[in-house]
């Protein structure tokens, strides 16, 4: 302890004191100051690039979701509208079959009765004129069983002939 | 690379003025110089650690048996009874046992193991007694430019270029180049590490200023102390107790109200331990705390300072048990390996004395949140323990 206190030194004490405090004084006007007035501009800087940064980041991410969401939402359209489309075309398929098929329905029918009608006028037109014929032979051999009357009865019996080939 | 070139032509520039006080090599007549036995090891050790008046660079012994010093003088600076007087140290001759009497202003100075001592008046000679204390002469206030006054110049010339250098270039540049990117981490270091953790958010940026100053003070001295120039700054007393009482004013003069209240009048314990409470604190305050930073500086440099010179004496020490070969070889390795702790001590000295000196300020300007007009007399003990921990 004694060495301790007689190797202190006053006289270095004090100028080591007024050194220190000058440098002090110094360092921090022409130093320290504008040293960590740099440093804490360019920490605040890159921390609002950053900030920016991440800001940019999500109205990206917001963006891409709207698109994703937009894109999804035209897809489940166009499906449907596909899935309509089919559908209207098989529809349409079975209504136009249907109806090809009551109208050659609708046709057959016209035909049968248009077929029947004639065959029924064709009848009656034969029963006219086979009654019409059997007036004329009737009146033909009246006529002749006047004249002759084997020739008469020859002529009766040549027309029964005729009628019956006819 | 320019900027290191430049900050060495800075360097050499310094020395070249010191040197330029023209280098001294004379001779004296001491015994031999050599030093090979124990004593003369301890006394040499014990001489180094001591500041010095003038820049010894080395010395030998010529053919013809001389001693022969090279370094260069440097100013002395004495109040004296008869006021200020001023001489170079050459004028010593590098005596170092009073033998030299130099006679200035009528007044007769000797240098004594690294100290001046005035003789008194009519006396001639310094007297010794049995314990080798002058008793013809007193000390007298010595404002020399010694060499650890060297080494103070040199450091805070050198942290002003430099740091001067590295606040330039941010007004050109965002990202400093050169030798600047070697600083701005330490800076930043010091600031992050150091002083915002240990004083707060809200304060920190009055003190850092002060911190980083005393840091780089610190460390570039511990470094320097290392080097073969011998220098000594960090392990002298002086300087250590001066950087303490610095930060003691510091703390001192920004404490706030809770810390003083915490130091007179300690809240929450009973009235009659509070006077008690407060002697302790008082001394705890102003004498262990500081007592604590400049012992602490001091004795871990001394220490340094002495292991490896006790090491590289182990070449001549042990010269005779070892053989040459042997003795300077486990001398160069230990030396070497004691070396890279010091390096490491050297930085870890500066962190503590700047980490301490930032919990000290951190403890002074701290904002308790924690009420003090709640009646603590009452309460529980362990609400009590609560509020403090």
């Amino acid at each position: 302890m004694e060495t301790l206190i007689n190797d202190f030194s006053p006289g270095l004490f004090a100028v080591q004191t007024i050194l220190l405090l000058l440098l002090i004084f110094l360092m921090v006007k022409f130093a320290w100051k504008p040293i960590l007035g740099s440093i804490t501009e360019r920490e605040e800087g890159i921390q609002d690039a950053l900030d920016a940064a991440e800001k940019a980041k999500r109205e990206m991410a917001n963006l891409q979701a709207d698109n994703e969401r937009l894109l999804q939402e035209a897809r489940l359209e166009r499906e449907t509208m596909i899935k309509e489309a089919r559908e209207l075309k098989t529809k349409m398929i079975a209504e136009a079959e249907a109806d090809a098929q009551a109208q050659a329905h609708k046709m057959i029918e016209q035909a049968q009765a248009a077929i029947e009608g004639e065959k029924k006028a064709a009848m009656a037109e034969l029963k006219t004129h086979v009654a019409g014929l059997s007036l004329e032979i009737a009146e033909k051999v009246v006529r002749k069983e006047l004249s002759n009357k084997d020739k008469q009865l020859e002529l009766v019996e040549t027309m029964l002939g005729e009628a019956t080939l006819n | 690379m320019k900027i290191f070139q430049q900050s060495f032509k800075f360097f050499a520039l310094i020395v070249l003025v010191f040197l330029s006080t023209t280098i001294y090599a004379y001779s004296s007549n001491e015994d031999g110089g050599e030093i090979d036995t124990r004593e003369e090891v301890d006394a040499y050790i014990s001489h180094h650690l001591q500041d010095s008046h003038d820049f010894a660079l080395f010395s030998y012994t010529n053919d013809e048996g001389e001693r022969k010093h090279f370094g260069f003088p440097l100013p002395v600076i004495l109040w004296s009874s008869n006021g200020l007087v001023t001489f170079m140290s050459s004028e010593f001759h590098h005596n170092d046992d009073g033998d030299v009497i130099v006679e200035k202003n009528g007044s007769k100075f000797a240098k004594i193991h690294s100290k001046i001592y005035e003789l008194e008046a009519g006396a001639e000679a310094v007297d010794f007694d049995e314990e080798h204390h002058a008793t013809n002469a007193a000390r007298v206030l010595d404002f020399s430019i010694t060499k650890s006054v060297v080494g103070i110049l040199v450091i805070g010339l050198l942290m002003f270029f430099w740091f001067v250098r590295l606040a330039k270039q941010y007004k050109k540049k965002q990202i400093p180049t050169g030798f600047g990117r070697v600083l701005e981490p330490l800076v930043l270091y010091v600031r992050d590490e150091i002083s915002r953790p240990n004083i707060g958010e809200k304060h920190y940026r009055k003190f850092t200023g002060y911190l980083l100053t005393v840091f780089f003070f610190i460390w570039l001295l511990n470094m320097v102390g290392l080097t073969p120039l011998g220098f000594n700054v960090t392990g002298q007393i002086a300087v250590t107790a001066s950087l303490a009482i610095f930060t003691l004013i510091i703390y001192a003069f920004s404490g706030n109200k809770d810390f003083w209240m915490h130091i007179l009048w300690m809240p929450g314990v009973p009235i009659l331990i509070r006077p008690i409470l407060a002697v302790i604190e008082l001394v705890g305050t102003f004498i262990i705390k500081p007592f604590s930073l400049l012992v602490r500086l001091f004795a871990n440099i001394t220490a340094g300072h002495t292991v490896i010179m006790a090491l590289i004496a182990i070449m001549f020490v042990m010269k005779d048990t070892l053989g040459v070969a042997g003795a300077t070889g486990l001398s160069f390795i230990l030396s070497v390996l004691i070396m890279f702790i010091e390096v490491l001590v050297a930085f870890l000295q500066a962190y503590i004395f700047t980490m301490l000196s930032a919990l000290f300020i951190g403890m002074a300007v701290a904002e308790h949140d924690h009420g003090h007009d709640v009646e603590h007399e009452t309460a529980d003990v362990e609400d009590v323990r609560g509020d403090f921990i």
